[in-house]
Formats: C-alpha cells, sequence, structure tokens
C-alpha cells in the first residue's frame, strides 16, 4: 500500500459522500443530513490531500504546510464571514461570486499544470479547454455579480453582431489550440485566455437583468465543468466526479429556468431580451378599461370571510422586506382556521428556489408553500388571493394573448378565484415590460402601496 | 362504437410490489378532475378500478348527475364496493336524471348466457345465408364473400385461402379526407411529432457515441479510464439533480459551489513546487477554492437550517 494509493481510497469515499450529500436535497427532511455528508467528504479529501502534499513537497515540508494553513485559514474566515453576514436577498450575487472563484483556480491550476508537466498532447488538450472554460466562467460570473448587486446597469449590453464576436472568439480559440500542440508555448496559452477572458464578459453582459436566474444556474454549469476539466488535466478522479455533478446540476436548473419562461436556452445565451417589448405595452395599456381599488380595511374584511387564501409572492415582496409582514398576517390567519398556501412561480426570485428560501427565512412552514404544477389547480376553489410584487408570473395575457412577448409562459392562474387583491406599488409594468390585464378584471382589486406598509395595515385592520 | 380507454394525465404509480398503488392525494385530485370532465361526456362508462380487492371511489354523485339521461355506468369493480358511489352491488338501479348504474357482481357468470346468444346467432344467420330457398338445401354461392371466405374444400377441390376481400372504402375515405382534424388525428400527429423527435434524439446519441467511442480509442489508456468516470459521473448528476425539490435549489446551488470547491486539492498539490510561480498561482488558486468550501458549506446549511415544517 502506498500512500498515492489510500489517498485515491479516501477520494473515492469522498465522492460517494458527495453524491449522497446531493441526493440527501431530495427532501427536507433529509437535506441537513446530506450538507453534513458533502462536509465529511470535503474534510476527508481536504486531510488526505495535505498529507500527500506534504510527502511530495519539493520545499522543505515546513513551508509548504504554512502555506496551505495560510491559504486554509483564508478561506475559512473570508467564506464563513460571508456566509454568515450575507442576506437572503444576497444570495445571487453571493453564488455568481463564487463561481468566479472556482472559475480563477481552475485558470491557475490550468497554468501549473501546463508549466509543471511533459507537454503530452492530450494533456496539452486538457490544459487549454480547462483555462477556456475557468477563464469564462470567471468573468462571466463577476458580471453576473456586478449586475446582480446592481453595481452596473443590468440592462443588456448589445454591441452590434454580437453573436458574431462570439463566435469569432471560439473560432480563434481553436486556431490557437492547433497553434498550442504544435509550439507547446505560452503565447497561445496566454492569447487565449485574453480572448476567454473577454469573451466571458461579453457574454453575460449582452444578457438582461430578469435572464439572471438561467445565466447563474448557467454559470453554476460552466464552474462544474471547468473543475471536471481541471480533474482531468491532473488525472483526478475525484475533481472528475465532483465537476461532472456540478456541471449537471446546472445545465438542469438552466433548463428548468428557461422552461418556465418560456424561452428556449439558446435564445437566453445569446442575449438582448428585454428591450422591443416595452414600446408594445404603452400602447396596449389605454384599452385595458379601469381597476378597482381597494384599502387595507376592505382586505382585512375580505380576509375575515375567506375561508381559503393563497398568496402569489414576486421578488416585489423580498425588495420591499415585506416577507416578515405577509409570514404574521399568515400565522394569523392560521390561527384562525383558515386554509393559507403560498403559490411560488419558478422564476419568482432571482435564483431557482430563491423565493423558497426568503419565505423559510421568514418562518414561514415549507409545507404550505407549493409550486406552480402543485397549486395552480387549486385556484379555482380559493376565495382569496393575494399578489404582492409579482406581475409577468401571475399575467393571464401568457395564455390568452398569442401576440404578448411571454405568450406560452406558464403563468400562475390566480384570476380563476373568487377574488384577486394585488399589491403593487403603482401600475408599472413588470420587468417584461408587458401590461397585465388580470389588474383591470372585474374580481381584481388594486391594494397600492408599499408592500410592508400594505399588509402591515391589513394586519392591524384583522 | 367509438369507445377508448381514459388515460390519467399523471405517471401511474406501481409500487414495490408491482401492484398497483393507491394514489397520493395530489394525483387524485387530477385523475377526479379527468373523471368529471369525461364522464359528462360519455354515453357509457366502464369502471374495473380494483386495488386490492378493494374499489376505490372514481365517480362521485356529482359527476353521475352531470350525466346525461339514458346513459350507462358498468361498474365492473361492484364487487369491492363499486366505482362509483350510487352504485348498488348485485343490482341495476336507474337514477332519478335517468342515468343506468350496473352493478352486478356476478357479471363473469352472466357472460355464458350472452356469449352463446351470440354465437347462436353468429350460427342461425349462417345458415339463413346458406339455404336462400329456406328448405334445408343448402346452395353455394361462391361469389358471396362470406361463403367464399368459410369455404375450405368444394367438390374435392381445395378452396383455402380464399381471395382477398375487397373492400368498398371510397366514402369512409372521403369522409377522412374533410378539412376537419378529429381529436384523435390531432392525438395522431402529436405522437408522430413526439417520435420524430425521439428518434431524432436517438440520431443524435448514436453520433455522439461513436464521436466519444472513438476519442477513447484513440487517447492513451489513462484518458480512457478517466472519461469513463465523468461520463458516468455526469448521468448520476443528472438523476441525482433531477430528484432535489424544487424549493432546495438554492441551497443545492450553494452546496454544488461549496463541493466544486474540491478544485483546492489540485492547488495544494502544485503548492509544493520548487517554481516560485507555480507557488504563487497555487497559493492564489488554494484560497479562493477554500473561500468556496467553507462559504458554500455554511451558507447551504444556513439556509436548509431555515426550513421548517409548520
Amino acid at each position: 500500500m502506498t500512500l498515492v494509493q489510500l489517498v485515491q481510497a479516501i477520494y473515492l469515499i469522498s465522492a460517494v459522500l458527495f453524491i449522497l450529500s446531493l441526493a440527501g436535497l431530495s427532501q427536507q427532511t433529509s437535506a441537513r443530513r446530506g450538507s453534513i455528508a458533502g462536509m465529511i467528504g470535503m474534510a476527508l479529501a481536504l486531510i488526505a490531500t495535505v498529507i500527500l502534499s506534504l510527502s511530495e513537497s519539493e520545499r522543505t515540508p515546513i513551508v509548504t504546510l504554512l502555506l496551505i494553513a495560510m491559504a486554509l485559514g483564508i478561506g475559512a474566515i473570508v467564506g464563513t464571514w460571508r456566509a454568515r453576514t450575507i442576506e437572503m436577498t444576497q444570495m445571487p450575487e453571493m453564488i455568481a461570486m463564487l463561481h468566479s472563484f472556482v472559475g480563477i483556480a481552475a485558470v491557475l491550476v490550468g497554468f501549473n499544470s501546463f508549466i509543471t508537466e511533459p507537454p503530452a498532447t492530450v494533456h496539452l488538450i486538457e490544459v487549454f479547454l480547462g483555462i477556456l472554460i475557468g477563464a469564462v466562467t470567471f468573468t462571466g460570473s463577476i458580471i453576473a455579480y456586478l449586475k446582480l448587486s446592481a453595481k452596473i446597469s443590468s440592462k443588456p449590453l448589445t454591441l452590434p453582431g454580437r453573436n458574431w464576436l462570439n463566435l469569432g472568439a471560439l473560432v480563434v480559440s481553436a486556431l490557437l489550440l492547433v497553434w498550442f500542440l504544435i509550439s507547446a508555448s505560452f503565447i497561445p496559452l496566454v492569447l487565449m485566455t485574453v480572448i476567454a477572458l473577454a469573451l466571458g464578459l461579453h457574454l453575460v453582459a449582452a444578457i438582461g437583468g430578469g435572464d439572471m436566474p438561467v445565466v447563474v444556474s448557467m454559470l453554476n454549469s460552466y464552474s462544474g465543468w471547468a473543475a471536471a476539466a481541471a480533474g482531468f488535466m491532473l488525472g483526478n478522479n475525484l475533481l472528475i466526479v465532483t465537476g461532472a455533478l456540478v456541471g449537471a446540476s446546472g445545465a438542469i436548473l438552466s433548463y428548468i429556468m428557461c422552461k418556465a419562461m418560456n424561452r428556449s436556452f439558446m435564445s437566453v445565451i445569446l442575449g438582448g431580451f428585454g428591450q422591443e417589448s416595452g414600446a408594445v405595452a404603452s400602447s396596449e395599456a389605454a384599452d385595458m378599461g379601469e381597476y378597482h381599488e381597494i384599502l387595507a380595511p376592505e382586505v382585512a374584511e375580505l380576509l375575515k370571510e375567506a375561508k381559503s387564501i393563497i398568496i402569489a409572492p414576486g421578488y416585489g415582496m423580498a425588495v420591499a422586506k415585506a416577507q416578515y409582514s405577509v409570514a404574521d398576517l399568515v400565522s394569523k390567519l392560521r390561527a384562525d382556521g383558515k386554509e393559507v398556501r403560498f403559490a411560488v412561480h419558478p422564476v419568482a426570485g432571482r435564483l431557482p428556489g430563491h423565493m423558497n428560501v426568503l419565505l423559510a427565512e421568514a418562518k414561514v412552514p415549507y409545507d404550505i408553500v407549493l409550486e406552480l404544477d402543485e397549486i395552480n389547480a387549486d385556484f379555482a376553489k380559493t376565495d382569496v388571493v393575494i399578489v404582492i410584487g409579482a406581475n409577468d408570473t401571475v399575467n393571464p395575457a401568457a395564455e390568452d394573448d398569442p401576440n404578448s412577448p411571454i405568450a406560452g409562459m406558464p403563468v400562475l392562474k390566480v384570476w380563476e378565484a373568487k377574488r384577486v387583491i394585488v399589491n403593487k406599488r403603482s401600475m408599472a409594468s413588470g420587468y417584461a415590460g408587458v401590461q397585465n390585464p388580470l389588474f383591470f378584471k372585474d374580481n381584481t382589486s388594486m391594494l397600492f402601496g408599499d408592500s410592508k406598509e400594505a399588509i402591515d395595515k391589513v394586519i392591524a385592520a384583522l | 362504437m367509438g369507445a377508448r380507454f381514459v388515460q390519467a394525465e399523471i405517471p401511474q404509480q406501481a409500487s414495490a410490489s408491482g401492484y398497483a398503488s393507491e394514489l397520493t392525494e395530489e394525483q387524485e385530485r387530477l385523475t377526479t378532475e379527468m373523471y368529471a370532465r369525461e364522464t359528462a361526456k360519455a354515453d357509457i362508462v366502464i369502471t374495473t378500478a380494483l386495488v386490492r380487492g378493494k374499489a376505490p371511489r372514481t365517480i362521485s354523485a356529482e359527476m353521475v348527475a352531470a350525466m346525461r339521461p339514458g346513459s350507462v355506468i358498468v361498474d365492473l369493480a361492484a364487487s369491492g364496493g363499486g366505482n362509483c358511489e350510487l352504485t348498488v352491488p348485485g343490482e341495476k338501479i336507474v337514477t332519478d336524471n335517468g342515468v343506468t348504474i350496473i352493478g352486478y357482481t356476478d357479471l363473469t357468470s352472466r357472460m355464458a348466457t350472452h356469449t352463446s346468444q351470440l354465437y347462436g346467432t353468429n350460427i342461425v344467420n349462417m345458415f339463413k345465408l346458406l339455404t336462400p330457398a329456406k328448405d334445408g338445401q343448402i346452395v353455394w354461392n361462391m361469389d358471396d364473400v362470406v361463403q367464399r371466405g368459410v369455404a375450405v374444400v368444394l367438390n374435392g377441390t381445395i378452396q383455402w385461402p380464399p381471395p382477398p376481400v375487397p373492400v368498398s372504402a371510397a366514402p369512409a375515405e372521403a369522409v377522412a379526407a374533410a378539412p376537419v382534424v378529429s381529436p384523435e388525428e390531432k392525438a395522431a400527429a402529436d405522437e408522430a411529432a413526439a417520435k420524430r423527435r425521439s428518434s431524432r434524439t436517438i440520431m443524435w446519441g448514436a453520433i455522439a457515441a461513436v464521436l466519444v467511442g472513438l476519442a477513447v480509442t484513440f487517447s492513451p489508456s489513462s484518458f480512457g479510464n478517466f472519461f469513463t468516470v465523468f461520463i458516468l459521473a455526469v448521468f448520476i448528476g443528472y438523476y441525482v439533480i433531477s430528484n432535489v425539490s424544487h424549493s432546495l435549489h438554492t441551497p443545492l446551488m450553494a452546496q454544488t459551489n461549496a463541493i466544486s470547491g474540491i478544485i483546492l486539492t489540485g492547488a495544494l498539490l502544485q503548492l509544493g513546487s520548487e517554481n516560485l510561480l507555480v507557488t504563487i498561482f497555487a497559493f492564489i488558486a488554494a484560497a479562493v477554492a477554500a473561500i468556496n468550501i467553507f462559504g458554500g458549506f455554511v451558507v447551504a446549511y444556513r439556509m436548509l437550517s431555515m426550513f421548517r415544517r409548520g
């Protein structure tokens, strides 16, 4: 038995634990156990690697050990601090940032692998691809982070011929790969890295803020492929397995998000969505008819009489930090013996599953938070639906109007309920720039005002 | 006569033992709605659902009330209490709105009479055809398709097999050619499209398999091994992640962030290199990957701790 073999065995155990950690997320009850399995797997892998690294160190092991301790120390302090202080509304930014870290790590590990190992053809291809994917992930995630944290405008950047630019970057990279294989020199590798960094930048800059859930999922996938590519160049099965798991995960999430918006993956990637439709909406608004306004005390009366209530939250609720007030309202209503449930659209929030986390943070029990498919048929049997800060996800035009920009998108059929109360700050349209006929229906009443204040008033009136 | 099976719009669940199991609440609701739609349209409804001798309630009294007068419900599950709420096991009843509900529990025994009747009628008609003069004398008319079809030997010559029956299908075709697209045709078209899609999938799958096969064949064996691991892991990932609850997708992303920090192991092994540049790169990579690991796990756990039952 050699040390390398022992490390291989431990890596195998870690890989299995990682698979279990993701499998645990299939249910709330097993999720925490799964998370702990992942931590144990990671700890085992790290301990084994540190020992192997010390035994293979070309320098005095004590220096290497110090460096390892410093690197892990930085990671532990910064990582734990950010993870503990981050607001749940900022999760998308944090996740985008973490993707960029995997990207840059893949690039650096790729360069190192090129410097330290003999230039066999297969190895050169692995290094090249690893750095390419890593670099795209790195800059792409940074742009996503900046857009999500509103440090730069979330508008799509539309350079002329942007798809040709992307295609050109890929073609040039392919040519550089040929050069790199022949010469095995630094120049084509560095050139490609620069091009890949620019490609990542441009790819994400061209995508509008509303499509960010897809982009973040996509970058999640890329970060996985980057790790897998690093695994290939280092000949490390654990990295390959983990990378493949993460890559598959991101790909599935992107697919789910695209389906929830009725967009094809390609149309999201090619970018530029959310501008042309703005003009159409204003002309439509004129013939929508009149809307009915309602005040908080009347809403309270309606809720008192209602037996079944569904709340359809959108990201607007989280922006106004109204989820705590909503949770209060819900626990009051439930204490009165009313059936209260939440209907969550897959793209409510800015990440897949984001709304579920925001509601969980406000201590809403997860068993009353239902998905679109689970609850859509129940609206017709519901007395009152309260829509808070949602717009496009409850727009009947997606079903009725084939010319609407969001036609075909699956939506929550709130309008089938006896009464619908829509809380909004004003009559402005949602991110898709589409006017919402729901607001003008006879059974819909508009409760204007900041979500938090409005809900607090309703609670007071109860 | 236009009878067809009504398919519930949910995946049919077979329990581990292989028997049909009872449905979950959600599935049951979907099924009930579908039954309500279908029964209201139907003239005859035949129900057969028996789960281990027990008949689940599929047709409620309201659904029966919504049916047209003169409609018939044949409840083959009457022995287990009946799929229809109004079924009286062992009896035939007529509801207030004129719907007949047959709840005989001995239908299988009753079958014998009917089969005999049907067979007898067939034979009688056959003899009527063969004896046109009604005098007991058989007259063979070999131009008649029915008589030609049953003739095996006649006057010592073998008549089998009969020539194919000329079908006069022209009027039927004219109807089919009408521009009205019936639901059946639409279903058929959808099915054809699905078939085309699936065959396209198979084609691309085959091409990908050949390419991957070539790549593995013409590369060093170590690459082949790693590639095998990679492909299998992608498939495991696909099935594991497909099972992840939608409400846990954000913790899933944080968790995948954390485990993709495993790239740290690569960086750690490069940290001991003599080359200063390599050490610097490896140090940066290790530090950011460590942020991923700690940050990802802590935030994922923090989120998971928030989820509570009511």
